[in-house]
């Protein structure tokens, strides 16, 4: 085989563990903006603070002599999850519905502020630098011949590939089987409406933060795993990409964010590679502008539904 | 059943009900009419809670919900079949009717069904089609469907003929009809007056957030003031 064709496998794999994370976080975004129809500015900092309760969870965890890899990650999985959805939901709680019903503006205001409060209240905790970690799951297999290029596919990726299908499928099942996701499907559609269905409205848009951030927070773990270690400035620049990938799927549309975050992955991988590393962001963000050129509404957007 | 004492509601500065008493009671077909603007749907969501009376008192079933949250309103044996029909597009027919049952006895869940599929047979062979795909008079019945699936004893209807032909205006009379022999009161706001009278014991003329007139519908029928302004003469 080629070393040209390697190439182009290492970076679709490349791209495949970046893209998951960014649809990981995306649908976080994606979900809260189908329901009040704004973005949660906070979302990229509660990524990072799933990631800080992660790291922390597995330290301690190694520190307790935990032997079993799965059993950590699994452990790691649920507190990370649990702590960061009681952060989302506090989010919605102090920033947004007391807000609710005043111009638009002013919730932005108040996510923003909520988003630099969270970053300093990490920093306060736990330094501005870099904490890090052992690495829990080392290793990797090569392919492609002795001497020449090899494609290296780290066990870390797969893992990231394979947690993250089983949650994009979980949450699939549960909007569109459960009642719950039945009612966070009507409330996207026609808010109000659900309302006069003597649905409680409020209940469902602190569910959309919730299970973003329980997704944000997988994301998060995923990330401190890969990279090993991570600071209380990741959540900005993850933040902006996923939104963009949320974008570019179609702001709105769970399906959209999962093909957006792939995409955005993948061109960022690719752009690196071919390109330059410098230029990954110019790629990333002029593909942005040329999907929404000639399809405003994002890859799997639908154009907004008339309401009478 | 349902009474409404001065009622004021306003939209920002915009007084849209400027005082507004009726009563609805138990078993009774009430129609309210009135003009394009009039208030007809402003007072049907005050009752809702959405938006909420500024002054005065609604009481439902003995109990004041003049400040209470929409959804328990809505949880408390009141539904709504809105202007507009809106209906959830994307949602198909049996999802748009779980909705309509959301807080509902799950154990009930198919009975009811069952219920709303006997008035409306068009909804069960439609049951798995996006709500959206739906002819007008069809999401019309959805509509209906779905306010009836949380068991209401008072059903408010806001123009359910709306751009509807008039054969299909006549079957969806002729399910309220049957609706009200289930034991279901019934509150309809309508602009085809005529139609409205006819079926309703008693009605109210809305005008400019007023009420102008309260008799029995077929009083009103013959009032010349309405047959001028509501019946064309
Ligand atoms: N959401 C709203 N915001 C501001 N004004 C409104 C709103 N809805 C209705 N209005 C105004 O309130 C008045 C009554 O409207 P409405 O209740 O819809 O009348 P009807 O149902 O009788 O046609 C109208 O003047 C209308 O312009
Ligand atoms: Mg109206």
């Amino acid at each position: 085989m080629s070393t040209t064709f390697l190439g182009f496998i290492q970076q679709v794999i490349n791209g495949l563990t970046l893209g998951s994370i960014y649809a990981l976080i995306a649908i976080g975004y994606t979900m809260v903006y189908g329901i009040i129809g704004m973005i949660n500015f906070a979302h990229g900092e509660i990524y990072m603070i799933g990631s800080y309760v992660g790291v922390l969870v597995l330290t301690a965890l190694t520190l307790l002599g935990l032997q079993s890899v799965p059993l950590m990650l699994l452990l790691t999985l649920v507190v990370s999850i649990l702590v960061t959805s009681a952060y989302g939901w506090t989010v919605e709680r102090l920033a947004y519905r007391p807000l609710r019903g005043s111009p638009r503006l002013a919730p932005l205001i108040s996510a923003i502020g909520m988003s630099i409060f969270l970053q300093n209240y990490v920093m306060l905790g736990q330094g501005a630098r870099d904490i890090s970690m052992q690495p829990l799951i080392a290793g990797g297999w090569r392919f492609g011949a002795e001497g020449g290029f090899q494609v290296y596919l780290s066990y870390m990726q797969v893992l990231i590939a394979v947690v993250t299908v089983i949650f994009m499928a979980l949450l699939t099942l549960y909007i569109s089987r459960s009642r719950m996701g039945r009612a966070c499907r009507a409330c996207a559609e026609d808010r109000e409406m659900a309302n006069l269905l003597g649905i409680d409205t409020d209940r469902v848009i602190s569910l959309t933060f919730v299970l973003g951030a329980a997704l944000a927070a997988v994301a998060g773990v995923l990330v401190g795993l890969y990279y090993g270690k991570i600071n209380p400035f990741i959540g900005f620049v993850a933040g902006i990409k996923a939104f963009t990938a949320a974008v570019l799927g179609g702001i709105g549309s769970i399906p959209g964010a999962m093909l957006g975050g792939i995409v955005l992955g993948l061109t960022e991988s690719f752009a690196s590679a071919y390109l330059s590393t410098q230029y990954k962001d110019v790629v990333a963000f002029g593909l942005l502008v040329l999907v929404l050129l000639f399809r405003p509404t994002g890859l799997l957007g639908k154009p907004d539904v008339e309401k009478v | 059943m349902l009474k409404l004492e001065a009622v004021h509601t306003f939209y920002g500065p915009v007084e849209a009900l400027k005082g507004v008493s009726l009563e609805v009671n138990a078993g009774e077909i009430v129609t309210l009419i009135g003009a394009n603007g009039a208030g007809k749907s402003t007072l049907l969501k005050t009752v809702c809670g959405l938006p909420q009376a500024t002054h005065g008192t609604i009481t439902f079933a003995g109990e004041d919900i003049t400040r209470k949250p929409t959804h328990l309103i809505m949880q408390s044996g009141l539904a709504l079949a809105p202007e507009g029909r809106r209906i959830f597009p994307g949602l198909t027919v049996l999802e748009n009717l779980h909705i309509g049952g959301f807080f509902a006895d799950k154990s009930r869940l198919e009975a009811d069904l069952e219920r709303v599929y006997t008035l409306f047979p068009i909804l069960k062979e439609r049951r798995h089609q996006r709500g959206g795909t739906l002819s007008g008079g069809e999401q019309q019945m959805l509509a209906i469907a779905r306010a009836l699936m949380s068991r209401p004893t008072l059903l408010l209807l806001d123009e359910p003929s709306l751009g509807l032909a008039p054969l299909v205006i006549a079957q969806i009379f002729r399910i309220l009809e049957a609706i009200r022999q289930e034991g279901v009161t019934i509150f309809l706001v309508e602009q085809n007056a005529h139609r409205a009278l006819q079926l309703a014991d008693r009605g109210y003329v809305l005008e400019n957030g007023w009420i102008v007139l309260a008799d029995t519908g077929a009083n009103l029928l013959v009032n010349a003031a309405v047959r001028k302004a509501y019946l064309g003469g």
